[in-house]
């Protein structure tokens, strides 16, 4: 059984136990200039992206393959009381069907003790449980068929709220009930206490809606045998935790008859971190036919049944002094993961931004007949962010302190969650830098204008849970007779620009022209283990193994160097394809004689991902900014500008930092403004599915006007390189600064999310009394 | 919503519309194919499907013969009969803008457009905006610009600029961020996406400027 649920719980937290233990060799981040490291440079595989050169798992397109489709429930929840596949088998093109009662097809799924679900499980959660499926020779013959299943279903009551859900006599999702369990409860201080010395204190509810991921290439795996082994395609964030392993325990087979590729990826944002069933779907009627099969979502699918940030309904209560001393605060959070066990935890910034010595946190979840929830960008923080951010604003105004001047008193240079100071926090440069650069005091201090459109600016703070990054992670660096370097990595580069930072420090430590350095990268026969791209710790976690592996090249040629021109090692350097002397440039020798001399014609180093420095806590941090304009009229919201402070440690590459940083605000403002997921009360059944009513920013949202400012902490503890994730911190406090906004702008405060025109004309039309 | 974005949804100006194909649609025979990429299926099985229909099509300056059932769309076609996979699959409904093409020198929607819709007219794919092995000028703007993240939405965002400093060859940032309107980034990396644009009507001028 697949235990790859138990992966993504996981994968939140092994950086945050803090790993001990002596590096073997110390190698610290550089101090002085950097020769490409910071710069802004173009991707490494932007020729092959704009090109249409890159091979995307959608376009595998092999001899002999036959298309997948899948049929699925369209029903929030029934029972399959009969499968018929006769008439569908006989369909043109038609190679093969796959029900749950074909051979091999009965596997546990979802998890759980007794698994919750299987692969094809007549007991359907919600609407897109598969049910069965097909592969034909055209997609069109797929689809034909599977429109040609008679299936017998038994409709069953269904809940899609808590309070339905936990009514007595509810239908039940689940054996054990349709809760999760008891609250889970976090405690610091004692908040009663706190809310008593407060001069202040504010209560308020906060609900942030259902957001889909809804990347640009949908899911989708190509699956080919070859005896008894397997190659599998697939868009995914790990070929080895999210694929390999999983897959391999998922159809019994051992690791080493499994080959899992992804070069490049379109998109993800957490709804990439399973097998799938469509995955295994594929394996089983590629092994009935022979033949590789091809499984791809549809984009109806996509929406339904692969994942989404959960609901999240928050009270928060907080207490304040009047000189800005923050007292006590206390979260109280509803979810549901939908059909299936997930997390809908969103306690942490609430734990841990701000320095609050009384806190509680008590969250709780329960099953609804609705699509599952996955890890989405910064799971929980963007959630969080909407209620603390809100409510830190809602302070300041109470006790008449500017947003920004109330957060920088607030401002902690220690974990409180870990009791462990941070390598590095850039939470107050990011406020104050943000704020200068924005025009912030300017900004708040303009005059309110009378007219129908309303200006307001908000901001607001954050940070993310992870982003550290640890080991394991293995890079290999190699570099041939002409100084070529390749280096080698699991990682995938799910476009954040992994494949070009791992360039770029290569480059930098071997004194090597960018140009000259290649990438080969997520191919599970042919690149060393990575871990997931998750959790924004691909670029912490990767990249201070491939300097590792580079420095190893760097030391060996550098040894046969000395060894051949009698200096000593430290008086050598290497640049591009010679070592040479640096007090007597005429020493020298090229890399070629070097490896020759010693019988080589290319050096290998294998860098591993050193352990973490032991007490202390390594945390990314953001400060937003925004400006909007409301038409009180319509209700129409209008970002007009935006800027984003983000600290991550060391910049890499300033064009990828800042493009991370413009797409974390894009969704941001997406998740403030425009995305929910819509159920139908009546049937259960997804309203807005497609992209015309699941709507995300276009080119006519998003601001021209959109700065980044890059905070560089200069950690020289946090690892070798000195960086930090970057790509979930950069989307945490964005839709909480554009409700800070629309408040300035208007005077109500919308805290329900997304902030649609109705929602605006309601709370001026209740303003108005 | 804006011009660009609507046009884009519509079937090409002389096409004939979906409904009016199919009813006209015969079980005529079909004269052998050339399919470059094409999975080596037998015809036979293909043809079991509906009453195909042979299709030349002009895709990049070269005509193709291509077997297809009048249902297949332009955006099937091109990519898993021809192997041209520049152009992207996003939604096969006409609102994510992934697998943008020109047609006569208009971005259009290959997965709305009917493979025999699509016979008589000049189609360009992202491949077609190649010298060679030589990215051409919105090609490397958007290198230069970093104006992508995941990629998969950028062949649509480049053939969208492409058809748009075709017509026009001085956008404003409003006239760019309009013509971009009908292609999604999840990435969001619009920014970049604009500075691209800019920079490519920079390079195109240079270009034109440099052949006079």
């Amino acid at each position: 059984m697949s235990t790859y649920w138990e992966d993504y719980d996981g994968y939140l937290h092994p950086e945050m136990q803090g790993t001990t233990s002596a590096a073997a060799e110390e190698l610290r981040p550089w101090t002085g200039e950097t020769r490409v490291v910071g710069k802004a440079l173009p991707r490494v595989d932007a020729y092959e992206r704009v090109s249409g050169a890159a091979q995307y798992t959608a376009d595998v397109i092999l001899p002999d393959m036959l298309y997948a489709a899948i049929l699925r429930c369209p029903h929030a929840h029934a029972m399959v009381k009969s499968v018929d596949t006769s008439a569908a088998e006989k369909m043109p093109g038609v190679m093969a069907v796959l029900t749950g009662k074909s051979p091999g097809a009965d596997i546990p799924w979802y998890g759980g003790k007794p698994p919750q679900s299987k692969l094809f499980d007549p007991h359907c959660r919600y609407e897109g449980e598969e049910v069965a499926a097909v592969a034909a020779q055209t997609p069109y013959q797929a689809w034909d068929a599977v429109r040609a299943i008679k299936v017998e279903y038994e409709e069953l009551p269904f809940v899609l709220d808590e309070e339905s859900a936990l009514k007595a006599g509810a239908p039940k999702l689940h054996e054990s009930g349709n809760s999760l369990g008891d609250p889970r409860v976090t405690r610091r201080g004692d908040v009663e206490k706190g809310f008593a010395e407060a001069d202040v204190v504010l209560e308020e509810t906060f609900y942030t809606s259902v957001q889909i991921h809804v990347p640009m290439e949908s899911h989708v795996s190509v699956v080919k045998w070859d005896g008894d082994r397997l190659t599998v395609w697939k868009s995914t964030q790990g070929v080895y935790d999210a694929v390999l392993f999983p897959l391999a325990r998922t159809l019994g087979i051992p690791v080493n008859k499994i080959r899992v590729i992804c070069r490049y990826m379109g998109g993800a944002f957490g709804s990439k971190l399973e097998v799938g069933k469509h995955t295994v779907i594929a394996a089983l009627m590629a092994r009935m036919t022979g033949r590789p099969v091809k499984a791809m979502l549809s984009r109806e699918e996509s929406l339904l049944c692969v994942g989404n940030r959960p609901e999240a309904k928050m009270t928060l209560k907080a207490g304040v002094k009047k000189d800005g001393t923050l007292t006590a605060l206390q979260l109280t959070n509803v979810s549901t993961p939908g059909a299936y066990s997930a997390s809908t935890s969103v306690g942490f910034q609430v734990l841990e931004l701000y320095r609050c010595p009384n806190v509680m946190v008590s969250e709780r979840a329960f099953y609804t007949n609705a699509g599952r929830a996955r890890a989405f960008r910064a799971p929980g923080h963007p959630q969080c962010s909407w209620a603390l951010e809100q409510m830190m604003d809602m302070l300041a105004e109470k006790i008449g302190m500017d947003p920004v001047d109330f957060r920088l008193k607030n401002f902690t240079e220690v974990s409180q969650t870990r009791k462990l100071p941070y390598t590095s926090t850039g939470l107050r440069e990011c406020l104050i830098e943000g704020a200068a650069k924005f025009g912030w005091k300017e900004a708040r201090a303009r005059k309110k204008e009378d007219g129908p459109i309303r200006r307001g600016v908000g901001m607001a703070a954050g940070m993310w849970q992870g982003g550290a990054g640890s080991p394991p992670y293995t890079a290999e660096v190699r570099m041939f007779v002409d100084g070529g370097v390749t280096v080698k990595t699991g990682a995938m580069d799910i476009g954040t620009g992994t494949k070009t930072v791992a360039c770029v420090v290569a480059a930098e430590e071997l004194n090597a022209r960018l140009e000259n350095v290649r990438i080969v990268n997520a191919d599970t026969a042919a690149t060393p283990y990575a871990q997931n791209s998750a959790g924004s710790m691909t670029l912490p976690g990767l990249i201070p193994a491939v300097r590792r592996g580079a420095w190893l090249v760097k030391r060996q040629l550098i040894a046969w160097g000395a060894e051949a021109l009698g200096v000593p090692a430290e008086d050598l350097e290497l640049r591009e394809n010679t070592v040479s002397s640096r007090s007597d440039p005429a020493k020298k020798r090229t890399v070629e004689e070097l490896m020759r001399a010693h019988g080589v014609m290319d050096v290998i180093g294998i860098g591993n991902r050193d352990p973490n420095p032991a007490g202390r806590a390594i945390n990314p941090f953001a400060a937003h900014f925004v400006e909007v304009e409301v038409d009180t009229r319509t209700g129409e919201v209008r970002v007009v500008r935006m800027l984003g402070a983000n600290e991550s440690g060391r910049v890499i590459n300033r064009k990828t930092f800042d493009n991370q940083v413009f797409g974390g605000m894009g969704q941001g403002v997406g998740f403030a403004l425009l995305e929910k997921r819509v159920l139908d009360n009546q049937t259960g059944k997804m309203c807005n599915l497609n992209l015309h009513d699941y709507k995300m920013i276009t080119s006519l949202d998003a601001p021209a006007d959109h700065q980044v400012v890059a905070i560089d902490p200069n950690d020289y503890e946090c690892n070798n390189v000195g960086c930090k994730g970057l790509g979930e911190p950069a989307t945490v406090p964005t839709g909480a600064a554009v409700a800070n906004a629309i408040y300035d702008a208007i005077g109500v405060r919308p805290t329900h999310g997304p902030i649609e025109p109705r929602t605006i004309l309601e709370l001026l039309a209740e303003k108005r009394g | 919503m804006p011009e660009d974005h609507e046009s884009k949804c519509c079937h090409p100006h002389h096409g004939i519309s979906r409904r009016g194909f199919l009813s006209s649609v015969g079980a005529g025979t079909v004269a052998a194919v050339s399919m470059r990429g094409a999975p080596p299926a037998p015809a036979q099985e293909i043809l079991a499907g509906a009453g195909a229909v042979t299709v030349s099509l002009r895709i990049n300056g070269t005509a193709r013969k291509v077997l297809v059932e009048p249902r297949w769309t332009l955006l099937y076609v091109v990519r898993d009969l021809l192997g041209l996979t520049g152009t992207k699959v996003g939604c096969e409904r006409g609102e994510c803008g992934a697998c943008t093409v020109l047609i006569d020198g208009r971005p259009r929607y290959a997965c709305m457009t009917l493979a025999v819709e699509a016979e008589g007219h000049e189609i360009t794919t992202l491949e077609g905006l190649m010298d060679g092995e030589k990215l051409g000028p919105v090609q490397q703007a958007f290198v230069e610009e970093d104006a992508f993240q995941c990629g998969y939405c950028t062949p649509g965002q480049i053939m969208a600029v492409e058809g748009l400093l075709r017509r026009n060859p001085n956008p404003t940032i409003e006239e760019i961020r309009k013509g971009l309107s009908g292609n999604l980034c999840r990435c969001s990396a619009y920014k970049h996406i604009f500075n691209a644009a800019a920079k490519a009507a920079e390079l195109k001028r240079r270009k034109e400027g440099g052949a006079q």
